[in-house]
């Protein structure tokens, strides 16, 4: 008796549910809101004169936790270092967001996109043809060799921003 | 009515209401739980069941190698033809009936007890631990909701005059028993749920402690014949309560067969609220429930419908 009408309640509460809506979210044909700092697919990004970011320093393969990236540098004819090839195997990543942390150049970014399964292992590895997109990304006005002191042709010693040309310090001398 | 063709319909018509039933349930708890419940296969989702029997026929029927193999595949059909022939004698309307048994309460629950023997012969052919402490629950269980199930009947049998089911409904012309009988609704309504072994009390299935109880070991359309059986039960508790209780077919301008649908629809809708709203009791619970509160109460249920029903009769005193 002591039960009775505590558990009618309990259903006559559960019967008015039938009158809310569900909470959830149906998914693929409705989109998640995911945070703008989500940490999802992986991308190459390219400077605003639309060079490649990325100086192949290897700081990214040297972060990651899964030894999922693997690159080669090479130079061009300016004296630009950049990736001869770069490769992401994203069947190991675990979108910790170290190689991007770990970026000097903001070349490589962890973009919002998640929904990346396939049907086969190898399809997710991803090579600098996929990885690379002809954008800036998240900083559209960063471009590295404008604000690095290193020299390629074209932008010699202190031509970069807030940078004034290299003193000769001979010229100091008594 | 000639007979063939109306039990042909009517076997059809069950079996796709309990199909029905399926998907009535599971959206209806989605809804009851805050999310959507299937909703994919055909317009919102109807034919959800009819994906999943494709999906249990085409399945491997594997018998496992240790179980009793006749028994083992005698035992789900046991519960849907004991089920299917206790519809046998359940009118559905005033002509709409296949069998018109003036012992019709009484085979009922003589052929719907049936079906526990499924659940224990799953159980022992099985082989199993799990299936047998399903079915050794199953029985215990049978025994201790069967007493008070029948006798929470007999009031709506003195009442009646009757054990034909027509003869029950046609009683109801002024005053559904459920009224008279107010308690009997109630304890039958719990024994039904134990009948069925639906949520709360479906402790020999109990997937949380068993697995799933005495089918542990049954896969494809084998498992599908208990879990059409156990609906199939809904659908017969459900028209049984219609039948004693709530009138039957009886009611103002519709025609009697959409009076009969449409307060089985409510009761079954009631089953599955059962089931949204409680947790299962664990199994000395309901033994002790069954023999200390549901029985005495029948009994004192019992007891003063006869005295009523004596101070009312004037060739007595």
């Amino acid at each position: 008796m002591k039960l009775l009408m505590p558990s009618l309640k309990a259903v006559w509460r559960v019967f008015a549910r039938l009158f809310k809506r569900p909470v959830t979210i149906q998914y693929p044909d409705q989109p998640i809101p995911v945070s703008s700092r989500w940490r999802g697919r992986i991308i190459l990004s390219r400077d605003p004169d639309g060079e490649e970011r990325c100086v192949a320093c290897y700081l990214c393969s040297v972060a990651c936790p899964v030894d999922c990236i693997a690159l080669q540098a090479t130079e061009d004819t300016q004296g630009r270092r950049y990736p001869e090839w770069f490769r992401i195997n994203f069947s190991r990543c675990i979108f910790c967001g170290y190689c991007e942390e770990a970026c000097p150049t903001y070349a490589i970014q962890l973009i919002q996109d998640f929904e990346m399964s396939e049907y086969r292992r190898t399809s997710l590895v991803y090579e600098k043809d996929d990885l690379l997109i002809s954008g800036t990304g998240k900083y559209p006005e960063y471009n590295f060799y404008r604000v690095a002191g290193v020299a390629i042709s074209g932008k010699d010693k202190g031509g970069a921003q807030r940078e004034s040309p290299p003193v000769d310090v001979r010229s100091l001398l008594p | 009515m000639k007979a063939l063709p109306f039990i042909v319909l009517l076997l059809g018509s069950l079996l796709t209401i309990s199909a029905l039933l399926i998907w009535v349930e599971r959206r209806l708890l989605g809804q009851w739980q805050e999310r959507y419940g299937p909703n994919r296969v055909g317009p919102g989702g109807i034919l959800q069941t009819a994906a999943d029997v494709i999906k249990l026929l085409t399945k491997e029927d594997w018998i496992p190698p240790f179980a009793d193999k006749t028994v083992f595949i005698l035992a789900p059909a046991v519960v849907v033809s004991a089920v299917l022939l206790s519809f046998a004698v359940v009118p559905f309307g005033p002509s709409l009936v296949v069998a018109d048994l003036n012992i019709g309460i009484l085979f009922l629950l003589a052929v719907s007890s049936l079906s526990a023997y499924s659940i224990v012969l799953a159980g022992w052919a099985s082989n199993s631990k799990y299936a047998l402490i399903g079915g050794l629950r199953g029985a215990a269980q049978m025994f201790s909701y069967e007493v008070y199930m029948g006798l929470s009947l007999m009031g709506v049998v003195m009442l009646a005059g009757s054990f034909r089911l027509r003869d029950i409904v046609e009683a109801q012309q002024n005053l559904w028993f459920c009224i008279p009988q107010l308690l009997g609704v109630g304890i039958f309504f719990i024994a039904a749920l134990a009948e069925t072994h639906r949520l709360p009390f479906d402790i020999p299935e109990a997937e949380a402690e068993l697995v799933a109880g005495y089918h542990t070991e049954y896969s494809g359309m084998k498992f599908g014949l208990f879990f059409l059986g156990e609906y199939l039960g809904i659908v017969l508790m459900s028209s049984l309560i219609v039948i004693l209780f709530f009138g039957g077919w009886q009611g103002p301008w519709l025609p009697p067969l959409v009076w009969f649908g449409t307060k089985t629809v409510v009761v079954m809708m009631l089953f599955l609220l059962m089931r949204a709203t409680f947790p299962r009791p664990r199994f000395d619970q309901l033994i002790a429930f069954g023999w200390t509160i549901m029985l005495p109460a029948t009994l004192i249920n019992l007891l003063v419908t006869a005295a009523v029903i004596l101070m009312n009769r004037h060739d007595v005193s």
